[in-house]
């Protein structure tokens, strides 16, 4: 039943991010609009995606707030997935070890910077405006996910043995629940979930801008409208 | 219509309180049969606007990829909110560039995701409806399409392109804005947004030619349709009629005297401003930006040079290739289309010019970036030369160059609060309370560093200067072009030219 749901879920936001992208990728960019200056070689472009993917080179300019919130949530949040590739390796290797700390510092500092933002969103007259129900309810999910996958660190504790070899025959069969023996393998399957809601609501809402970043017209273009002819694939003749 | 409202001016810029609808009131004057018919759109609202409206929005996220991306990838993460001029000057919420945004992102939503069809009120996802139609006709024209909050947007998002989308879709559906569509219709009839016939034209070349000769007794030429010239100039019309425009075409004159570079202007392609962008029509932008190349070929020239003019160099720098090139039939030893400031600036360096700076003593100086040069295009090799070509060519001609604080100039720019098509009376209120943080900046240096002089290159910024500058009581003589400067300064007959 969970197996099944997992395997839906995974296919709902693969097939969903990778169609989106492709329509991203299928629609045309019929003029150069690089926001300049721009850089006027390929792989300057490269670098200032790679900065931007980075660092959030714009928003630093912008809002120095939302820049340290934004960065702290999504960089802790890169560090947290990493750890948690223990759970899908087997045998787990060397470094794992040393990098437990580390994870669950970057998943205190995740939930933090997910409170911070929210409570930026919610303090600061203009952002509280441009505010929908759908932007509160992206940050509360996550921010469930977080606490709920920090509860299982310090507080209740699953069987993360069990649940890793049920997970690892998940991938190659079609039976098992989770074992469900304590308050911590509750916490788990609480987890599981919120994460399955969001990967579903991913392709489908703003989210899509993990992705989106690359197709950005102003930022991907090359500024070399005189030295090369840009050619509108849709302008006749 | 004389309702003016002056903002207050302090001494730094400071993002005020949002309010509710305070320019909800001043929407544009719509175009009529007259203006519309001639460009193929409906002369009238059409009867089902609704389903053509979304059906042209959907036939638009085909097309452009930045229009696809843009409205889905918005985080709402507030960084654009305090951008906008024209939010900073009027306190609606409607004039940030997020929520300018999302009066089409609703739309879109609504029709075109699952979400807003399913969920329209989690979403905000809203039906094309009267009310929608309204706040479009208002609030997207009060973008002027400066591009100044995609320069802060994490994802580059830019208004600009769903303001343009905008346009596109309500002259689809017969709602459009008179001021632009007229305009078009006259560079369409007589090669100039101004209407100035061939004979006035003329006119009043012969006129300049006159003037430059009774006040300096040089021989300046400014030909019209001459064939075999070396250069085909275009300017903005308005470097033909208006103040203080018309000292910078001397300016170009002068320089191309110099400089022993013939050059011509045609009376076909009398006209570098190309409101076809302003109005999102590829078309349109296609059609108008053709005349000049045709007849850059009809009157073999080997470069094309392009006056001071802000959208214009946008269109002519990062458009006229695709839309009508390749210019491979120029001479390739020069960049084409070639921006006047580079053409001068090219001719400095290679000690074409003799300069005095003394000439400009009375000025002190400073610069306005106008935002389609500086954050839609380039001016030489290297990034960022649109902010340093014209600032090398001021501090050559004159003695005194002070800039504007750092975070209101080069790409950071404020826009006049006159771009985008939005040059028409009837907004008047809204140009007045756009143009205060750029006049907030320039108050300041007039106190801290005695500036007298705003240069700046582009027709649009001088026409909206002059007329709103003296409403906050700064006279319009502080606003002129960089090539006004350069004619001041350039000795005639000292230096023989280049070879």
């Amino acid at each position: 039943m969970l197996t099944f749901l997992v395997y839906i879920v995974l296919t709902i936001f693969l097939l969903g991010f990778l169609s989106r992208l492709f329509v991203y990728a299928r629609s045309p960019a019929p003029l150069k609009i690089a926001t300049t200056p721009a850089p006027v070689t390929r792989l300057g472009v490269a670098w200032r995606l790679l900065t931007e993917l980075l660092f959030f080179n714009s928003l630093f300019k912008a809002d120095k707030l939302a820049w340290a919130g934004g960065l702290a949530f999504h960089g802790a949040m890169a560090v947290v997935l990493f750890r948690h590739l223990r759970y899908f390796i087997d045998p787990i290797p060397a470094f794992f070890g040393p990098l437990q700390i580390i994870g669950i510092v970057a998943g205190i500092a995740m939930a933090a910077a997910l409170g911070f933002l929210l409570l930026r969103r919610l303090v600061f007259e203009r952002v509280r405006y441009i505010s929908s129900q759908a932007d509160y309810g992206v940050l509360f999910l996550l921010l469930a996910i977080a606490m709920s996958g920090l509860l299982m660190d310090f507080v209740l504790r699953p069987n993360i043995v069990a649940i890793k070899t049920n997970l690892m025959s998940m991938w190659s069969t079609v039976t098992g629940l989770p074992p469900l023996n304590s308050a911590g393998d509750v916490v788990f399957l609480l987890h599981l979930l919120l994460v399955a809601g969001l990967l579903v609501i991913f392709p489908f809402s703003k989210l899509m801008h993990a992705g989106g970043l690359f197709f950005s017209p102003t930022r991907n273009q090359v500024d070399n409208p005189r030295e090369k002819k840009h050619v509108n694939p849709w302008a006749e003749s | 219509m004389a309702d003016y409202h002056v903002p207050p001016v302090e001494d730094d810029i400071k993002t005020p309180s949002l309010k509710i609808g305070t320019m909800a009131h001043l929407a544009p004057y719509p175009a009529t049969a007259k203006h519309m018919d001639p460009m193929g759109f409906p002369g009238e609202r059409v009867e089902n606007w609704q389903e053509k409206g979304i059906e042209k929005l959907g036939e638009l996220l085909k097309k452009y990829r930045s229009l696809q991306v843009y409205l889905d990838i918005c985080v709402k993460c507030g960084a654009c909110t305090d951008k906008c001029h024209y939010y900073l000057g009027t306190q609606d919420a409607n004039n940030m560039p997020v929520q300018r945004a999302e009066l089409m992102r609703s739309v879109y939503r609504r029709y075109f995701t699952p979400a807003g069809k399913l969920f329209p009120k989690l979403v905000n996802a809203t039906d094309f409806d009267e009310e929608t139609l309204n706040k479009w006709f208002t609030y997207f024209h009060q973008c002027s399409q400066c591009r100044r909050c995609s320069v802060f947007c994490p994802f580059g998002i830019d208004t600009a392109e769903i303001t343009m989308a905008a346009r596109e879709i309500m002259n689809a559906i017969g709602v459009g804005h008179k001021y632009s569509v007229e305009i078009i219709g006259k560079v369409h009839q007589l090669g100039n947004n101004l209407g100035i016939p061939k004979p006035a034209l003329k006119g009043t070349l012969e006129f300049l030619e006159e003037e430059i000769l009774d006040s300096t007794g040089h021989d300046v030429r400014l030909p019209l349709d001459q064939e075999g010239a070396d250069v085909l100039l275009v300017a903005p019309s308005a470097d033909f009629f208006s103040e203080p425009h018309i000292q910078s075409l001397m300016g170009y004159a002068k320089v191309f005297h110099q400089a022993g570079i013939s050059f011509t202007i045609s009376s076909y392609a009398s006209e570098a401003a190309n409101f076809g962008m302003f109005i999102g029509s590829y078309d349109q932008q296609k059609k108008i930006a053709k005349r000049v190349v045709d007849q850059a070929r009809a009157l073999k020239v080997k470069r094309l040079v392009v006056g001071e003019c802000g959208h214009a160099w946008r269109v002519a720098y990062a458009f006229w290739n695709t839309l009508n090139g390749p210019l491979d039939f120029l001479d390739p030893r020069y960049p084409a289309p070639q921006h006047i400031c580079e053409f001068t600036h090219d001719l400095l360096k290679r000690g074409a010019l003799t300069l005095d700076k003394e000439a400009n003593d009375p000025y002190r100086v400073t610069f306005h970036d106008s935002c389609n040069v500086a954050r839609a295009t380039r001016m030489g090799p290297n990034p960022g030369g649109q902010f340093e070509i014209p600032r090398e060519l001021i501090r050559a001609v004159c003695n005194h160059y002070v800039d504007m604080d750092e975070e209101t100039v080069r790409e950071k720019t404020f826009c006049c609060g006159g771009g985008g098509g939005l040059l028409t009376d009837e907004l008047m209120d809204l140009r007045i309370r756009g143009a205060q943080p750029r006049v907030t900046a320039l108050k300041r240096v007039m106190e801290s560093d005695k500036v007298n002089f705003m240069a700046l290159i582009c027709a649009i910024c001088k026409a909206q200067f002059t007329k709103v500058l003296p409403m906050y009581g700064i006279p319009m003589e502080m606003v002129g072009g960089v090539h006004q400067l350069v004619s001041n300064a350039i000795q005639l007959g000292a230096n023989k030219g280049v070879v």
